[in-house]
């Protein structure tokens, strides 16, 4: 018998982080070549969570083949998935609110149409907002 | 049949190489983003992304070094790459990071 079970799933194990790894390559040449602040986040955050996610699990299931299961690495595991969107969502926002321009291939800003529109409400008077919305 | 189940037994420590050296060449493409950012945002972002994948690296160096003890550094690096992003993007926004009371 050339394979038992447990080899199986060490395999299993080893592509996950294979997969990984390339997610994680993929990711810095999207931060490299993305042409702007809100771009290179979104190549940041998301491919480097499911490239450190793949490589936990992998590793997990490695410790797993060989009897020693380890909470610590699903803690690991938990902590990343909910932490990293919430760090890449800080850090746009403060971009955004320090007026970091964003690129010339941008055709739509309806966070900073919103913006405006809130502060002109109140600013002015009643009677202006209503010649707003009659517009 | 023996020699493949060499083979077997290699494959999972060449894998973990390769895997060391695509996480490295990602290490440097994310420092030249460091290095060369316009904003101070870029520099925050490519922080971020370096953190968790150094995450990834303690994993593959348990799994190389056959411990696991290191599965501890793993989830602290976690909580200290959130801290710190989270102190750094609070600075770019406000200009303070610990707000005093009125």
């Amino acid at each position: 018998m050339p394979l038992s079970v447990s080899d199986i799933v060490e395999f299993l194990g080893v592509l996950l982080i294979l997969i990984g790894s390339i997610m994680a390559v993929i990711s810095a040449i999207g931060i490299i070549r993305f042409p702007d602040v809100y771009t290179r986040s979104h190549a940041g955050t998301k491919s480097s969570t499911l490239a450190v996610l793949l490589t936990l699990l992998g590793a997990l299931i490695f410790f797993w083949v060989r009897d020693s299961f380890s909470v610590r690495l699903i803690l690991g595991i938990v902590f990343v998935f909910l932490t990293a969107p919430v760090s890449g969502h800080l850090i746009s926002r403060a971009a955004y609110r320090a007026r970091v321009k964003m690129s010339d291939l941008t055709v739509e800003d309806e966070l900073g149409d919103a913006i405006r529109a809130y502060e002109e409400d109140n600013d002015d008077s009643d009677k202006e907002a209503k010649g707003d919305k009659g517009e | 049949m023996t020699d493949f189940l060499v083979l077997t037994e290699k494959i999972l420590e060449i894998t973990v190489l390769i895997c060391l050296a695509g996480i490295s060449i990602a290490l440097i493409l994310l420092l030249y983003r460091i290095i060369a950012g316009p904003t101070q945002a870029d520099r925050a972002i490519a922080l971020d992304a370096m953190g968790i994948d150094l995450m990834g690296i303690a994993g593959l160096m348990s799994i190389l070094l056959i411990t696991d003890k290191l599965n501890d550094v793993v989830l602290l690096i976690g909580i200290l790459a959130f801290l710190g992003t989270l102190a750094i993007a609070k600075y770019l926004e406000k200009g303070v990071i610990i707000d005093r009371d009125n």
